[in-house]
């Protein structure tokens, strides 16, 4: 699949191609984390006005073995998993793994890009949890299929809903409201 | 006399007068007519659903077959997430719907309980009741008007989620705040600790029993959301805190009503401590209910006061300070066993925590002002407008279109007084967000109900359900 590198606005607003092989940092854990996915890419968000941030960008083939190795590199607890659409961007589709280390102090967010026409990802939920519900969710709201996850249900959205709302595709307006057995919904 | 026979005037001999031979075809055609409910709009065609009868089918009981569709509306086959393989169950096993619709749910949660006698074998939290697709609304305000929906998702911790939102949004902008507005938001969010707090205790109270600590629950709760409304003008969903800074400034007197509280709220608590704690069916019904282990809370996101009781010394105040909360001084209070009455005990100490952090900020509540100089974010003093052509256009900008946040994504996460509470947000340069997602305390709560509830007696359930102290608004958005 050509979409399949991960990619990232880059400052100017343009949208940047990770480069397999990109120098592992040189903070230890990180550059575990690097070896156990070669095609990672690191970032660090420093808002000045707050922590610092480390992000790790991956490709979905590296995914599950990076948070793997981010789990046995004692960031041991799950805290958030959503996913984002960038509509008109390639890939589309993002989904962000947010894990802590209570004994590091510190945090870490990985984010894998996901192509709109084949929205697959393996499931973390192995790994951690915690990520179940928060993996139906992104499936709810975004359509985004995870392999090997148990239980992979709507779980906000009614069962016989159509669509997935959070896409920036779906229209927002009129729904009909169908009560059971109204023959004319007005 | 009539040629007519007339028995009711007394005339006896006169025969019984035949009922009319009956219409056998038009009789029919009137039962179905009433069967099919026939109305519709005068001068328009007879519809076709006139003849389609009910939905609801035959309203008897389902015959005793080994159908397994039926044995699945009748609860004898277990199919839910945890286990895949369907199995028919004995009698002695029945699935029963909590809620959603139910006084000890804390709302719209629902749990579908498979009980053995009256333990519960397998607990299944079924969400999304409350869903008002919240996170969707956010992409279409704009980062000012943000506050005012976030703040409806943890409805007992508005300014909490106020307060994630708008660092999230300052670190994007890189402003700066005046030490005032950083002392403002922590005043106001400890204090939504103690009022939040206090709540959970008087509901705690109510679901096991002792009605009389829900009333006084309320009671001290009512001393801190006055001084809500006096500062905020609301007593729930504040849109105090604000990008930028907060709302207005602290009103005049506002020493006096905290001191109020401070006098007050804990003269109250010790009171509670007195009426619980030795408290032979409080004790009986929180001591070593609903626990659950600190590796289970790490593996399923448990945060907060829970994740404490079972002795994880983690608390983002300390973890990751915001808002300059490091600069008071506070102590984490942990459990041990990280059952009910553990998490009550570390609750009562965090409220006790937060009126200290709140006694220090009363003392040293700077000066100055309330929200950051920058007029990009913050509109111009309303003199200004009068003088000056730039201000004007500054302000009419700013609450037309309002101002553009550089793009960029960002995870901030405060210490909700249930636990982590984070906001992902991210900024594509315009003057509305792309994306929020608020990471709720209680959505990864609710998932853990499981591992404190299996294999324990219903009644503690509800117990262990008021200790976890869920907000729907929050688990569904």
């Amino acid at each position: 699949m050509t979409d399949e590198a991960p990619a990232l606005e880059t400052a100017d607003g343009g949208v940047g191609k990770v480069r397999p092989g990109s120098p592992p940092p040189a903070d230890p854990v990180l550059s575990t984390l690097h070896a156990a996915a070669p095609a990672s890419r690191f970032e660090r968000f420093e808002p000045g006005n707050g922590p610092a941030q480390d992000v790790v960008i991956v490709d979905r083939a590296g995914y599950h073995d990076l948070v793997s190795a981010a789990h046995s590199e004692r960031f041991d607890t799950f805290a958030d998993l959503c996913g984002v659409d960038y509509l008109g961007r390639k890939p589309r589709f993002e989904v962000v793994l947010n894990v802590v280390s209570h004994p590091m102090r510190r945090r870490l967010r990985i984010r894998v890009g996901i192509p709109g026409d084949d929205p697959t990802v393996a499931t973390v939920s192995d790994v951690y949890p915690g990520a179940n519900f928060f993996e139906r969710e992104a499936y709810d709201l975004f359509g985004i299929v995870f392999e090997g996850h148990p239980d992979l249900t709507r779980i906000l959205m009614p069962d016989d809903w159509e669509g997935h709302p959070l896409r920036k595709d779906y229209a927002v307006g009129s729904v009909p409201v169908q009560f059971k057995g109204a023959p004319h919904a007005s | 006399m009539s040629d007519t026979p007339d028995r009711a005037t007394g005339d006896l001999e006169a025969p019984i007068a035949e009922p009319p031979e009956s219409d056998e075809l038009e009789s029919t055609v009137a039962t179905q007519r009433r069967a099919v409910h026939e109305i519709w709009l005068a001068g328009t065609e007879e519809p076709d659903w006139v003849k389609a009868g009910t939905d609801e089918g035959a309203q008897e009981l389902l015959p005793d077959t080994d159908d397994p569709g039926l044995s699945i509306q009748r609860g004898t086959v277990v199919s839910d997430d945890y286990v895949t393989d369907d199995y028919v169950t004995g009698d002695e096993r029945q699935i029963i719907n909590m809620g959603p619709q139910h006084p000890s749910t804390h709302g719209v949660l629902r749990l579908q309980l498979e009980l053995e006698g009256e333990t519960i074998r397998r607990v299944k939290p079924i969400i999304g009741y409350l869903h008002t697709g919240m996170e969707k609304t956010a992409e279409t305000l704009t980062y000012l008007q943000g506050p005012t929906n976030v703040t409806r998702m943890d409805y007992l911790s508005p300014f909490h989620n106020e307060l994630a939102y708008s660092l999230a949004v300052e670190q994007l902008l890189g402003v700066a705040l005046p030490p005032r507005a950083d002392a403002i938001r922590v005043l106001m969010t400890e204090l939504n600790r103690v009022a939040s707090h206090l709540l959970w205790l008087a509901t705690q109270g109510m679901d096991i029993g002792a009605i009389s600590m829900m009333l006084y629950g309320w009671r001290e709760r009512e001393i801190v959301l006055e001084f809500f409304e006096k500062t905020t003008g609301l007593r729930m969903n504040h849109n105090y805190i604000r990008p930028g800074g907060v709302a207005a400034d602290l009103p005049d007197g506002w020493e006096a009503d905290v001191e109020r509280i401070l006098r007050e709220v804990p003269v109250g608590m010790s009171e509670y401590r007195e009426i619980l704690d030795e408290n032979p069916i409080f004790l009986d019904r929180t001591v070593g209910i609903g626990i659950i282990t600190q590796e289970e809370c790490r593996a399923y996101g448990v945060t907060g006061p829970i994740a404490r009781a079972s002795g994880i010394d983690w608390d983002l105040r300390k973890a990751f300070p915001y808002s300059g909360i490091d600069g008071y001084e506070f102590d984490v209070p942990l459990g041990k066993h990280g059952d009910v009455f553990d998490r009550y005990l570390v609750r009562m100490e965090e409220m006790r925590q937060s009126l200290r952090i709140v006694e220090q900020v009363l003392e040293t509540m700077p000066p100055g002002d309330y929200r950051t100089a920058d007029r990009k974010v913050t509109p111009p003093p309303r003199k200004r407008i009068d003088e000056s052509m730039e201000a004007l256009i500054h302000h009419f900008k700013i609450f037309t279109e309002g101002f553009k946040v550089p793009a960029g994504e960002v995870y901030q996460a405060v210490e909700s007084p249930r636990g982590e509470l984070g906001v992902y947000l991210v900024a594509q340069g315009g003057a509305k967000p792309w994306r929020v997602h608020v990471r709720g305390p209680s959505f990864a709560h609710v998932q853990a109900l499981p591992m404190m509830m299996t294999d324990s007696l219903l009644a503690d359930m509800i117990s262990t359900l008021a200790s976890t102290d869920p907000v729907l608004g929050d688990v569904d958005r």
